[in-house]
């Protein structure tokens, strides 16, 4: 949050404390805009200024740049912030000032709901810790034990579009607490294991000299297995908002439950909100994600959005394998233009593809949009994602260790053998 | 022969310049920086834009020893920072027993001294030689996976390897650390933290030019900024792979070797693989595609350089 810390000034001082002054305001506007900038980082940058000297505007940005930047996404919002602040970094103060009510504002309207929160934690608890009198009580909590059980079973398949509030409450309870079995594949590491096939000689010698050098052991290793990076791109457009928001509680609790796991949105545009799914609490994360995205509810165009997918970060979320699960509707705006390409591309450059489809949940679903039929050939596995139970058996496909484009090498074969 | 470090950004450039690298006055300023604070200078950059190129040209016009690590999946401690010879500690052990001098306790402390240590590059890298420290080249940190690039924060932050049976290793003066990814993924804010990052883009139609006088001095004029126009156009387009700046300098090469002094529609479709390196990208360009970029850039030329 802004606020004045000016008496923490740091030691070194260039310019009798003006400039150093005006570097830390600098570094917190940018933190303010959303770069992480920690405090080491402000000293790393007053120690590279003295290091450079403030001879010309030029070198005086590359070096703040140097230390400021740390990706290549930040470039846009260093390069503003810099050409606003040090023209007159005073107008900033300024500017920060004015920001400061809305801030609190915000902080405001932010408490209440907080404490609604706490207070519902608190009603919930209040029953379960006995107070005293005993037979009564017990049977109560049976009671209740047993129907939320049966809930849940109801909950299972019922499709998340005919849900009521209470009910999609229960869902996401359970989303929360589902948990994919995490699919594993060798890695070229080694780890000790007494079950390992091959000899580990540095752990032979280690324990031999234990002994004095007169038993040899043969110790073993095995491969250490890891598993793949799993990346999700989820369609939010309008034909899917029913089931995008349960969908994002469902990745949330992914995301969280693994590491390696990335996850797009896109709509008529592609985002990534892996970061954001990443905070702990569900709240927060979907307030992040829905700050972030821009196209919520809006049409779709799937064959853009996966050519921007493949162009900018294919390369650098699919390495190491990566299982691709795609929720879609297949329902496209710019019918199908491009589609095919983009699919054919995503499904070479990935382990395995699952599409994930709420429509095919109706008994006589046919392929018939020129979306879903542009999918269609290039995905490994083809399901419906509809209701909790459509979710738990997505857990059945990644937790089979499949080899790499199982489907499309077999739809090859079965090519070569009808021609 | 030991070269002083820089003392201002324009020596830095002058340094790049005498290695025949042409550089950006930002690399210059992160390169400085880097070498004066003695901290990692992290470059990131699609292939071929000349980032491991930076430390070797460091190291040869420095006069200092390369040391590079070649990241991989499943480079481990034994690789990529030091091993036991155990052979030679078995033999050790065999000789002890046979002679039978040896206490346990001094045999066991014999056989894990530096000399049955096998140094694998960021052991070598603390190491001051007799021309003083290295050049460290972590080179496609991206490929690694994270256990090794938490390893790293260690050994970058306080140029440091802690090995158990010896003790903590620490540099006299630390290396020069130069990192390069080409983000196949993304690498942990807590290791570019402790780096000053740069991002090596594609140079502008001039600076590709100076590299080429410099990198490929053969290569007419004419041709060389037929070819850059080329290349910038190409540049622009919506390809899977742009050509990076080592395909231009391959093409100039591969077109004076064919005795070309000028681009002609067929040769830049016979050639087009020394530049693009996708099936589908030479599909979309070869042919009616090229000829069009061609026409463009000598209409522009002609405009440029009136003959």
């Amino acid at each position: 949050m802004v606020q004045d810390t000016s008496d923490s000034q740091p030691d070194i001082q260039i310019d009798g404390g003006r400039l150093s002054a005006n570097i830390m305001h600098f570094a917190r506007c940018l933190r303010a805009a959303g770069l992480p900038i920690g405090p080491g980082k402000v000293l790393q940058a007053l120690e590279a200024v003295e290091a450079v000297g403030i001879g010309n505007r030029r070198d005086f940005y590359w070096t703040l740049h140097a230390v400021f930047v740390n990706r290549r996404d930040q470039r846009e919002l260093f390069d503003q912030a810099f050409h606003v602040f040090w023209r007159n970094p005073d107008i900033l103060k300024r500017m920060m000032a004015l920001l400061l009510p809305t801030l609190k504002a915000d902080l405001k309207q932010e408490g209440p709901e907080m404490s609604r929160r706490l207070a519902e934690a608190l009603q919930t608890n209040k029953p379960k810790p006995g107070e005293g009198d005993g037979g009564e009580q017990d049977q109560e909590i049976e009671i209740d034990a047993s129907l939320t059980w049966s809930d849940r079973e109801l909950i299972q398949t019922m499709d998340f579009e005919k849900m009521s509030a209470a009910e999609i409450a229960m869902a996401k309870s359970v989303i929360k607490r589902m948990t994919l079995p995490i699919m594993t594949v060798p890695t070229r590491r080694f780890q000790l294991s007494h079950l390992g096939r091959r000899a580990d000689l540095r752990a032979t010698l280690r324990q031999t000299l234990r002994s004095g050098g007169d038993v040899i052991d043969l110790a073993t290793k095995r491969r250490r297995e890891r598993h793949p990076p799993l990346v999700v791109l989820c369609d939010i457009s309008g034909s899917m908002s029913r089931y995008s928001r349960m969908l994002l509680h469902f990745l949330h609790a992914v995301t969280n439950d693994r590491d390696r796991v990335h996850t797009f949105l896109f709509g008529t545009r592609l985002t990534n909100v892996t970061r954001y799914l990443r905070y702990r609490d569900i709240d927060v994360s979907l307030e992040k994600v829905s700050g972030a995205v821009q196209d919520w509810s809006g049409g779709t165009r799937i064959g853009r959005s996966l050519h921007e997918f493949n162009r900018v970060w294919s390369r650098r979320v699919l390495g190491q394998g990566a299982v691709v699960i795609l929720i879609t509707d297949g329902l496209d705006r710019d019918a199908a233009e491009g589609l095919g390409e983009e699919i054919e591309r995503l499904h070479k450059s990935c382990r395995r593809l699952i599409w994930l489809n709420p429509l095919l949940r109706y008994e006589g679903f046919e392929p018939k949009s020129s979306g879903i039929r542009a999918i269609m050939p290039h995905v490994d596995d083809f399901r419906p994602v509809h209701n909790l139970a459509s979710l738990a058996d997505l857990a059945k496909v990644l937790d089979h260790v499949g080899p790499r484009r199982h489907g499309g090498m077999a739809r090859w074969l079965a090519e070569v053998a009808s021609a | 022969m030991t070269n002083p470090l820089p003392a201002s950004v324009d020596e830095t450039l002058e340094l790049l310049q005498r290695g025949d690298y042409v550089a950006e006055r930002s690399l210059a300023t992160a390169l400085y920086l880097a070498l004066k604070l003695n901290r990692p200078l992290f470059l990131e950059g699609e292939a071929g834009t000349g980032k491991t190129e930076i430390a070797k040209v460091l190291s040869a016009t420095l006069g200092r020893r390369l040391v590079r690590l070649q990241c991989y999946e499943g480079l481990d401690v034994a690789s990529a920072v030091y091993e036991w010879n155990y052979a030679r500690q078995m033999i050790e052990i065999r000789l002890a027993e046979a002679t039978g001098e040896k206490s346990r306790e001094s045999l066991g402390g014999d056989i894990f001294s530096p000399e049955f240590l096998i140094k694998r590059p960021l052991l070598q890298a603390l190491e001051t030689g007799a021309d003083g420290p290295p050049v460290l080249l972590i080179d496609e940190l991206d490929r690694t996976d994270e256990p090794f690039e938490a390893y790293l924060l260690e050994v970058l932050s306080d140029f440091q390897i802690t090995i158990p049976e010896i003790g903590t290793i620490k540099a006299e003066q630390p290396p020069t650390v130069i990192i390069t990814s080409n983000r196949t993924r993304e690498i942990h804010d807590a290791l570019k933290r402790r780096c000053f990052y740069h991002w090596v883009d594609y140079p502008d139609a001039a600076r590709e030019q100076d590299i080429l006088r410099v990198k490929a001095p053969n290569v007419p004029e004419h041709l060389s900024r037929q070819v850059v126009g080329f290349v910038q156009r190409l540049r622009g387009m919506d390809l899977f792979k742009l050509p990076g700046v080592a395909e231009t300098l391959d093409w100039a090469q591969a077109l004076t070797q064919l005795d070309r002094l000028e681009l002609d529609p067929d040769t830049i479709n016979d050639t087009l693989g020394t530049l693009l390196k996708y099936q589908d990208d030479i599909a979309k360009i070869q042919g009616s595609e090229a000829n069009r970029i061609l026409t463009q850039v000598k209409a522009e030329l002609s405009a440029a350089h009136p003959a």
